[in-house]
């Protein structure tokens, strides 16, 4: 008996620990990913736009670490490179989503009514068609480009944060602060801003970290179809697209690219988990036995 | 249950309306001369003249104001009449019926392949909690969900086309050819499926219902057999659902690098070729299918959760 | 010997916030064929008493101590043992029928399910004997209910349809946690009326765990006050409810509205945090310095067990009992 309660005592601790673990963890390679991306010209080899044809796709080597491209340029460094737009994509888009979906959000759970209405069924129509596809169709039809890219998705982004946080305006607008604070007479945009925002801002911070993963495979997936930026530019995804006629040849075009999306995205997604768990310590699962 | 049908369907038509008012609007913010693009891909730039530009304008009637064009779309769309490719000169529904299928094949391939590996291990792992196998589902799930597909699907081609020749990288028409883009397809999504099912069983285990079977004396096996599975499965329809849009996302991307002659290639491809008319028909078909498919899932919740059935009645 | 005999039972919750001790040192008797009461506020741990019997607490609960039933200690048996245990000998009437039965169910399923395990009775005969159960409980039109969901039932139902389903086992011990909470006055006298049948008629011994004194009063041979984990007091039922000698069982029936409603001082404490000595010196009007610092004994006093210096009013701090004259108390 007293051992199987030592080995339920050690046990959670440890589940404890690790969950956090994870988190920090994403935050570690995180905070790595922007060193890189702000240090870039410091830290690649080469240049990322610079081309040696007679060294065309040579397997990695100490002169080049990921070896080279098509073009003889250092893959690289035209990943570190590449970091910066992956990040600043990430970012951006996930801003302006968030931002736009707060206010909308807001509006429609703060006044209700026709507001709420209208606000909602754009939201249902907006979802009620894959995301993807229909920023595909926009910026596939506008034309290359990173910024048709971001304003795509950025289109297509915001919905999830409009919903979450009319949720939440509706549950925090029946609690009798906003009652007091309205017979007090603050304005609404105060009421809006000072006491709903910080308590509706918690599950805004979670969906967002998770969003600038998805937004970056989002946007890895336009480049790899042609879109956005175009070459000589360094972006993850269209590297992919370069590489996947030399599959044969040279895998490393292909691989390290991916294998850098894939870790990018894996360090927002270990923060975004992490952070959910500690905002929600509802959802915490207990088993039974 | 009619009228919330009936409800549905009236959103799919805004629905459509909406989205290819959007595209129709993208179409012509674009860079580049509608008519010109046209010429281009019907003569070629070495012979084009002015006069194929101008009468391809006039009878593509490309000279109206854009919103009588749409209009004058949306006309022919109600009546049937889906226009013609600007590539081909094909009729669209042509093109795109014939298209169907492939999407279709892969679209169900994926979906099995995705549950057969999602459902089972999003159980085991909820009822093993904790365990290693737990950790190692969890471990490969969030992987899974953090990998682009489209790099699955190039190592994939790496692995068993290039190196070991087990399938071929291109083409329709066998199973064979099936496999990777399947895998590829169905994988990313049984990612997404694995965790949801699993934290959708753990809710279910903590209930109390599950407590009191146990107090019954029945069997593990038997709880979760006959007491947690059902109650977990009504989340599990809702998560398929939602994995719909993901679905069609998906075959976007990997029928273009499988080559598979579906309706994601083709979308992609009238993209790159401006073939508007077959873009506004792809998108149609799109909304469509979506719209019609989680509707098919809500409905399916009337069977299985009796809670909802009863309130339908009532 | 008693049928049931938990000795020194300990149950300990591994939670983020910090341990949870729900259960202290807590040893008690169920005679074959009697209903003991176990008494106290929301929160004191008599419901993870009655789930620690069964072992049907989360895992993160670890369980210290003995619970023999008929010679053999429940907490060392094992998966299979336990199995047969549940249901068939000591059963288990859940809290909160509407969230203990499930909903993707029929009612007749969830009892018919029991006699095919415990009785081996086939199914077909099951479900008829499920409508006979249902009868036999005053369910109304028990046919139809046994081919409906718990959410087409009303509370009064749904609470006789889980009792129903608890008994298919026969058993010698039923656990009834809180069946009346919640409930109003009418389906109260409902709940207590099925309670006293089961009773009666299938003869089983019963732990009713509850809070409300009323109900414990009209249907407990014996009671047991528990807080913050600890029996405080345990005696015949008579003997406890009408001269109670812990001050906190006084203070209990004090707060009735019939003895003018008189709320104890003060507020139980969150089992995080116990305090030191008698759990309840804080609010206690006889405290004193040593009630702080010591952890009173069970004590004989008046015929009923008592965990207090000074029950008996003398002044002077009672002597220890050994664990012998419990046993012979309890008898």
């Amino acid at each position: 008996m007293a051992s199987a309660a030592v080995a339920v005592e050690r046990n959670l601790t440890f589940i404890q620990l690790k969950k956090n673990k994870l988190a920090i963890i994403g935050l570690l390679i995180i905070s790595l990913l922007v060193i890189v991306a702000v240090f870039a010209p410091v830290l690649a080899p080469h240049h990322p736009y610079e081309q040696d044809l007679d060294r065309v796709m040579m397997a990695p080597c100490s002169e080049y670490p990921f070896g080279t491209d098509d073009f003889g340029r250092c893959i690289l460094s035209r990943i570190i490179f590449g970091t910066r737009i992956s990040l600043a994509i990430g970012l951006i888009v996930t801003a302006i989503s968030a931002v736009a979906g707060i206010i909308l959000g807001m509006l429609a759970g703060f006044y209700g009514g026709v507001i709420d209405e209208v606000i909602m069924r754009i939201v249902d129509i907006f979802l009620a068609f894959p995301g993807l596809i229909l920023a595909l169709v926009i910026a596939g039809l506008l034309g290359p480009g990173m910024f048709n890219v971001l304003f795509a998705l950025a289109l297509v982004g915001w919905m999830g944060y409009a919903r979450v946080v009319r949720g939440a305006v509706l549950a925090e607008k029946e609690k009798s602060f906003v009652e007091t604070a309205m017979s007090l007479g603050a304005s609404d945009l105060y009421i809006m801003c000072r006491h709903l925002l910080p308590n509706v801002i918690a599950p805004v911070i979670v969906m967002a970290t998770l969003g600038i993963g998805h937004t970056i495979l989002a946007a890895a997936g336009l480049s790899f179809l042609g879109l956005g930026a175009q070459p000589p530019i360094p972006v993850w995804g269209s590297m992919l697209n370069d590489g996947k006629q030399y599959l044969q040849t040279a895998p490393y075009m292909t691989i390290f690219p991916g294998l850098a999306i894939m870790i990018t995205v894996l360090s927002f997604n270990f923060l975004g988990d992490g952070l959910r768990d500690i905002f929600d310590p509802r959802l915490k699962e207990k088993s039974i036995e | 249950m009619l009228k919330y049908i009936a409800r549905r369907l009236a959103m799919l038509v805004i629905v459509i309306i909406g989205v290819t008012l959007i595209t129709f609007t993208m179409m012509h913010l674009a860079p580049g001369d509608p008519a010109e693009l046209i010429a281009t891909a019907r003569y070629g730039m070495e012979n084009l003249t002015e006069e194929d530009v101008e009468r391809i304008r006039v009878a593509e009637g490309l000279d109206a104001p854009v919103f009588i064009q749409y209009l004058r779309w949306l006309g022919h769309t109600v009546r049937g009449d889906f226009g013609c490719s600007l590539v081909t000169g094909d009729p669209v529904q042509e093109e795109i019926l014939l298209k169907i299928p492939a999407t279709f094949q892969l679209a169900l391939a994926a979906l099995v392949v995705s549950l057969l590996i999602a459902i089972p291990a999003g159980i085991i792992s909820a009822v093993k909690q904790y365990s290693p196998l737990d950790y190692l589902t969890m471990t490969g799930a969030l992987l899974g969900v953090s990998m682009p597909n489209f790099w699955l699907g190039l190592l994939l081609i790496l692995l068993f086309s290039v190196t070991l020749g087990w399938f071929p990288v291109f083409g329709y028409g066998s199973l064979r050819h099936m496999i990777l883009p399947a895998v590829t397809l169905g994988t990313g999504m049984a990612a997404i499926t694995t965790r949801l099912t699993r934290s959708s069983m753990l809710d279910v285990l903590r209930q109390d219902y599950i407590i009191a079977a146990r107090s019954k004396g029945l069997a593990e096996r038997n709880v979760i057999r006959t007491h947690a599975l059902k109650n977990s499965f009504i989340p599990v329809v809702t998560i398929v659902g939602l994995q719909i849009g993901h679905l069609l996302e998906g075959t976007v991307i990997v029928e273009s690098i499988f080559a598979w002659p579906g309706i994601g290639k083709l979308l992609v491809d009238s993209i790159f070729a401006r073939d508007f008319s077959m873009i506004q028909g792809c998108v149609l078909l799109f909304a469509v299918l979506f719209v019609i498919v989680n509707l098919l899932v809500d409905i399916s919740y009337v069977y299985l959760d009796p809670r909802i059935r009863y309130e339908k009645e009532s | 010997m008693a049928l049931l005999s938990i000795r020194n039972l300990t149950t300990v919750f591994h939670a983020e916030e910090g341990e949870i001790k729900a259960c202290d040192q807590v040893s008690m008797d169920i005679p074959a064929g009697k209903t003991i009461g176990l008494i106290g506020e929301t929160g004191c741990g008599k419901s993870v008493l009655g789930m620690s019997i069964l072992r049907l607490l989360p895992r993160n609960a670890v369980i210290r101590g003995e619970i023999y039933y008929k010679d053999q200690d429940v907490l060392k048996m094992n998966g299979d043992q336990l199995q047969r245990l549940r249901g068939n000998e000591i059963a288990l009437l859940p809290q909160s029928p509407s969230t203990s039965l499930n909903p993707v169910l029929k009612i007749g399923f969830q009892i018919a399910e029991g006699l095919h395990l415990h009785r081996k009775t086939k199914w077909e005969q099951a479900w008829e004997k499920a409508v006979e159960m249902l009868d036999f409980l005053k369910l109304p039109e028990p046919e139809k209910r046994v081919q409906e969901y718990p959410h087409q039932l009303s509370g009064g139902m749904k609470q006789r349809a889980l009792a129903a389903a608890s008994i298919t086992g026969n058993p010698s011990l039923l656990i009834a946690d809180e069946p009346t909470k919640g409930l109003d006055a009418v389906l109260r006298a409902q709940v207590v009326g099925v309670l006293r049948q089961l009773a009666r008629e299938t003869g089983a011994a019963m732990l009713l765990i509850t809070h409300d004194l009323k109900v414990a009063a009209s249907l407990c041979d014996q009671i047991a006050v528990m807080y913050a984990g600890e029996i405080l007091e345990q005696g015949a039922a008579e003997q406890v409810l009408k001269d109670p000698v812990h001050p906190y069982t006084k203070g209990l029936l004090a707060s009735l509205p019939e003895h003018g409603l008189h709320p104890i001082p003060g507020y139980s404490p969150s089992l995080l945090d116990v305090p030191a000595g008698c759990k309840f010196h804080q609010r206690c009007s006889l405290a004193r310095d040593l009630c702080a610092e010591k952890c009173p004994p069970l004590q004989i006093i008046n015929g009923v067990q008592v965990r207090c210096f000074f029950g008996d009013q003398s002044g002077e701090p009672q002597q220890e009992l050994h664990n012998r004259d419990l046993q012979e108390a309890a008898v």
